[in-house]
């Protein structure tokens, strides 16, 4: 059902780009104010996003700690796994944003006859989210040589790096590879392991497929003969388009498969603010993860915090006086005795 | 607070765990129908209305989730989604957590009861998804218009009736929060889905009543001071007859330096009451041989705090005592006792809700060793096995493991030391001082990836067994391993609670396992006089292994 649902609303966006491709009457709108709204709807609304976030508070201090905390001077503190410092907070961050610490971790449970529960190592998610989002940033990156004149240092070092096998005219970049394995693996164990298919929902494939989309279409755009583009052409709108400049001309005859590409980033865009893709976002805010285990020795304010009955000591002794005395314990209020 | 042994009945183990992990329901997990009369034995006794009316909660009534009609106020839904946004714009980590899973599926195995139960709504991502599916369709702008297709399902009584049930079978454990990539950690989400459903009275009576003892008589088994003071005294002429002295312990005693306070399982439930059978003796020792002056209390009579089980405001209110106690009573600072969600509260919300602590109260020092507890300067409370790991090394504590030389011991990390914390060397170090045979369980299952005894969060009674022993599954399945590999005999642990719930899970998935508490294992070692000659261990067993049958040898 999911899954269906997902694959109508992509087939939709693929046949809006297709229909831009093929009606160049299309063109100046999609190729200048479509991506300019698109490109501000981002912005604004991942900014929105995670300023309404921040605008809740962090009412408490409760960091997962998933090593030795800091106690005593010769018991080793892993301080990166439960840090107490800034500095170890910073680590541990960068770990998980960086390199997908947690996910690291991951096991994969079975409960065998006997019984016996064992737990296997299961690294393939790391590996395939590795793959994706670093594959991603790089061609992010590597896509600067098209919006800037001349082209910026580290992308055309990034190009001929990721070029680097020489295998093919023009060369195979090793992070397309990468990325095409990373999202396709991400998408069939969404298909075929049943417990990940029983939780998945719509906007768990849609995003996978129109990410697929993206790269297929500027694998396409570069290797396969028939849906090659003009690449200055490219070039022209990409600079009109960065340059945020309504008068640049969209230039003519670039090439359907261009467009779907172009409409395809543009609905990620706008899908991207709305959508559970801001974890991206989200996980610098967790704070499971961004604080310090310093709670004993740093005391952590909670704004709102709120005033409660408490059965303060008199109510007790009051309480419970005859007891009190009957098993000899003293009496900060003797005067009850007689009372 | 312990169930029973195994009811007559009870499936063998081996058809227990006969779950299949894989196998999902064809239909899709958005319907919340519950059929509470055919799964008993999986979930809890509401609470009883006279609990609710003493802590002045909403909506005391006597109801039972088998009924049709759960007696919910009129305004139910309303009061439940007004909570929600209320919540979603006081905590920063609901908020979080309500946005950006990705059901990426990596916390999906890793809650015990999902392994133990096989049941899908058991994946913490699934626990959490049965909130945010709400959250989406009532309270976000995209959920409003695609409701479904956007993963949204609609507020009914069913769902809350679903609600009632998972978030009353997740015992925040925080496991699956060590597995995520964005730390969404489903007990949270759970702390704040039961927080809502006490909104319209729907709790259980194994987290009410102890709530309710605890605010009037100062613990959760509701132990008034004269039977407080009778119990201990019980227990120091067990002591003298197995250990043949008997140490002092002072209650309510001014001027002390240090406040001891513990769990008030440790003083009322075997095989809890051999760890305060140890602590006492180690703490006399002190005070023998060093001057060591501290105190309990009957006004602050329970370390643990089923307000976590409740809401904020609860922990907040049982917790007070503690601070009040130390300031009347004019300690320096105070020293807790073995227990696991206790130090969840003291480590990351007492000194936030009830600090800053009182002025008498100064940074920790050790009365016996060069140590100052700068870990502790703020809340100014140290873990015994802190407190005592530091004796060890600095040699304060002679030592003769060779009286714990009948047990074969592993160690469980309970869940709030393990991830709330990350107190991991101290009870080790204690034990490998304490005992000549201690072996490590598997690493999957230990330290912060260490398994729930399937009880805790207030799911240790009786009436839950079956999901009890099912979410014990992984932790019993490790005991066992480890029986068959080293002949372990003892698990031990420091958690008031798993000594009340791992004893049943062991008996059921590992037999003849037993359960001590560290402090326990610490005091059969520790040489009170020079030269002194023990018969008996704490339990008064003979401290001589005869021909010991263990099941395998490494
Ligand atoms: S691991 Fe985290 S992101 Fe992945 S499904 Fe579980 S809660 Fe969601
Ligand atoms: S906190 Fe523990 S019990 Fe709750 S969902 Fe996570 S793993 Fe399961």
């Amino acid at each position: 059902m999911s899954v269906i649902v997902a694959f109508l609303l992509f087939a939709f966006v693929l046949g809006v780009g297709l229909g831009v491709g093929l009606v160049p009457g299309l063109h100046p709108v999609f190729g200048r104010y479509v991506p300019w709204l698109a490109f501000l709807f981002f912005v604004g609304g991942v900014i929105w996003r995670v300023l309404r976030w921040a605008s809740s508070p962090v009412p408490f201090r409760i960091p997962t700690t998933a090593g030795q905390n800091r106690s005593l001077d010769w018991i080793k503190p892993s301080r990166l796994d439960n840090p107490t410092t800034t500095l170890g907070v910073i680590g541990r961050m960068l770990l998980e944003v960086l390199f997908f610490r947690s996910l690291f971790r991951n096991t994969r449970a079975e409960v065998h006859e006997g019984p016996q529960v064992a737990y296997g190592s299961s690294k393939w998610l790391w590996a395939g989210a590795m793959a994706f989002h670093w594959s991603f940033l790089i061609i992010l990156l590597r896509h600067f040589r098209l919006f800037m004149e001349p082209a910026p240092f580290f992308a055309t070092g990034l190009a001929s790096l990721d070029g680097f096998f020489q295998i093919g005219i023009p060369a195979l970049y090793v992070t397309n590879i990468l990325i095409l394995a990373g999202l396709s693996y991400l998408l069939l164990r969404r298909l075929l392991d049943p417990q990940l298919r029983y939780i998945s929902l719509p906007a768990d494939y849609f995003p996978l497929l129109l990410l697929l989309g993206i790269v297929l279409t500027g694998v396409m755009m570069r290797h396969l003969d028939p849906f090659r583009v003009d690449l200055i052409k490219v070039k022209q709108l990409a600079l009109g388009l960065v340059s945020f400049d309504t008068a640049a001309v969209v230039p003519k005859g670039i090439g359907a498969t261009f467009w779907v590409h172009l409409v395809f980033i543009t609905t990620l865009l706008f899908y991207f603010p709305l959508s559970k893709l801001m974890h991206a976002g989200g996980v610098f805010l967790s704070p499971t993860r961004n604080l310090a285990n310093n709670n004993r020795a740093r005391r952590h304010v909670n704004p709102w915090n709120p005033e409660v009955e408490v059965h303060e000591y008199d109510h007790w002794e009051h309480e419970f006086h005859d007891k009190i005395v009957a098993c000899g314990l003293p009496l900060d209020n003797p005067a009850d005795e007689e009372a | 607070m312990s169930g029973g042994g195994t009811p007559k009945g009870f499936p063998t183990p081996e058809e227990l765990a006969s779950v299949d992990l894989q196998s999902v329901p064809i239909k899709g997990w958005m319907d919340p129908r519950i059929n509470f009369e055919g799964r008993r034995g999986t979930w809890s006794y509401p609470a009883a209305a006279k609990n609710l009316r003493y802590l002045k909660m909403h909506n005391p009534r006597e109801w039972s989730p088998t009924d049709e009609d759960w007696k919910l106020p009129p305004d139910w839904k309303k009061t439940i989604l007004n909570g929600m946004a209320d919540r979603l714009e006081r905590f920063r980590s609901f908020k979080i957590m309500m946005d950006i899973c990705v059901r990426c599926g990596a916390c999906s195995d890793k809650c015990h009861f999902f392994i133990g139960s096989g049941d899908p709504k058991n994946m913490p991502v699934l626990r959490a998804e049965l909130l945010r599916s709400i959250y989406r369709r009532e309270l976000t702008t995209v959920g409003k218009i695609l409701g479904g297709l956007a993963g949204g399902r609609e507020l009914t009584v069913d769902v809350l009736k679903e609600w009632y049930y998972y978030f009353f079978q997740c015992t925040e454990c925080r496991r699956c929060s060590v597995f995520c990539p964005y730390g969404i950690d489903t007990a949270e989400v759970t702390m704040i889905a039961r927080e809502l459903l006490n909104l319209v009275g729907l709790n259980i009576n194994w987290v009410l009543e102890p709530a309710a003892n605890c605010q009037r008589t100062g613990n959760h088994l509701g132990i008034e001071p004269h039977a407080f003071v009778d119990n201990i005294d019980f227990f120091l002429d067990e002591i003298e007859e197995n250990v043949g002295y008997k140490p002092e312990v002072p209650i309510n005693k001014k001027g002390a330096d240090v406040l001891f306070i513990t769990p008030s399982g440790d003083v009322f439930a075997d095989p809890a009451i051999y760890t305060l059978m140890g602590y006492f003796l180690l703490f006399d020792f002190l005070k023998k041989k060093h001057g060591f002056n501290w105190t309990m209390s009957a006004y602050a009579s329970e370390g643990g705090n089923f307000g976590l089980f409740t809401s904020n405001e609860m922990v907040k209110r049982l917790n007070a005592k503690m601070y009040r106690e130390a300031e009347r009573l004019g300690v320096k600072w105070i020293l807790g006792g073995e227990c696991g969600h206790m130090w969840r509260v003291v480590n990351q919300y007492m000194d936030t809700m009830n600090g800053p602590s009182p002025s008498n109260l100064v940074i920790p020092e050790s009365p016996f060793t060069p140590t100052i507890f700068t870990n502790a300067a703020s809340t100014k409370m140290v873990h015994i096995t802190e407190f005592t790991a530091d004796l060890i090394k600095h040699k304060k504590l002679p030592l003769d493991p060779s009286r714990n030389d009948r047990y074969r011991v592993t160690f469980h990390d309970s869940c709030n030391p393990a991830r709330a914390m990350g107190l991991f060397e101290e009870p080790r170090y204690i034990l490998q001082n304490a005992c000549n045979n201690f072996w490590d369980m598997p690493r999957s299952t230990i330290r912060e990836s260490t398994f729930c005894c399937g009880g805790g969060a207030g799911l240790g009674n009786d009436e839950n067994f079956e999901m009890r022993m099912r979410g014990g599954l992984p932790r019993g399945n490790a005991v066992r391993y480890m029986q068959k590999k080293h002949g372990v005999n003892v698990l031990s642990c420091i958690c008031a609670i798993d000594k009340a719930t791992l004893p049943p899970v062991c008996d059921y998935w590992a037999p003849g396992v037993e359960v001590a508490g560290v402090h326990e294992l610490l005091a059969n070692a520790l040489v009170i006089k020079e030269g002194e000659v023990r018969e008996n261990n704490l339990r008064g067993e003979p401290l001589a292994v005869e021909s010991d049958q263990t099941e395998g040898q490494d």
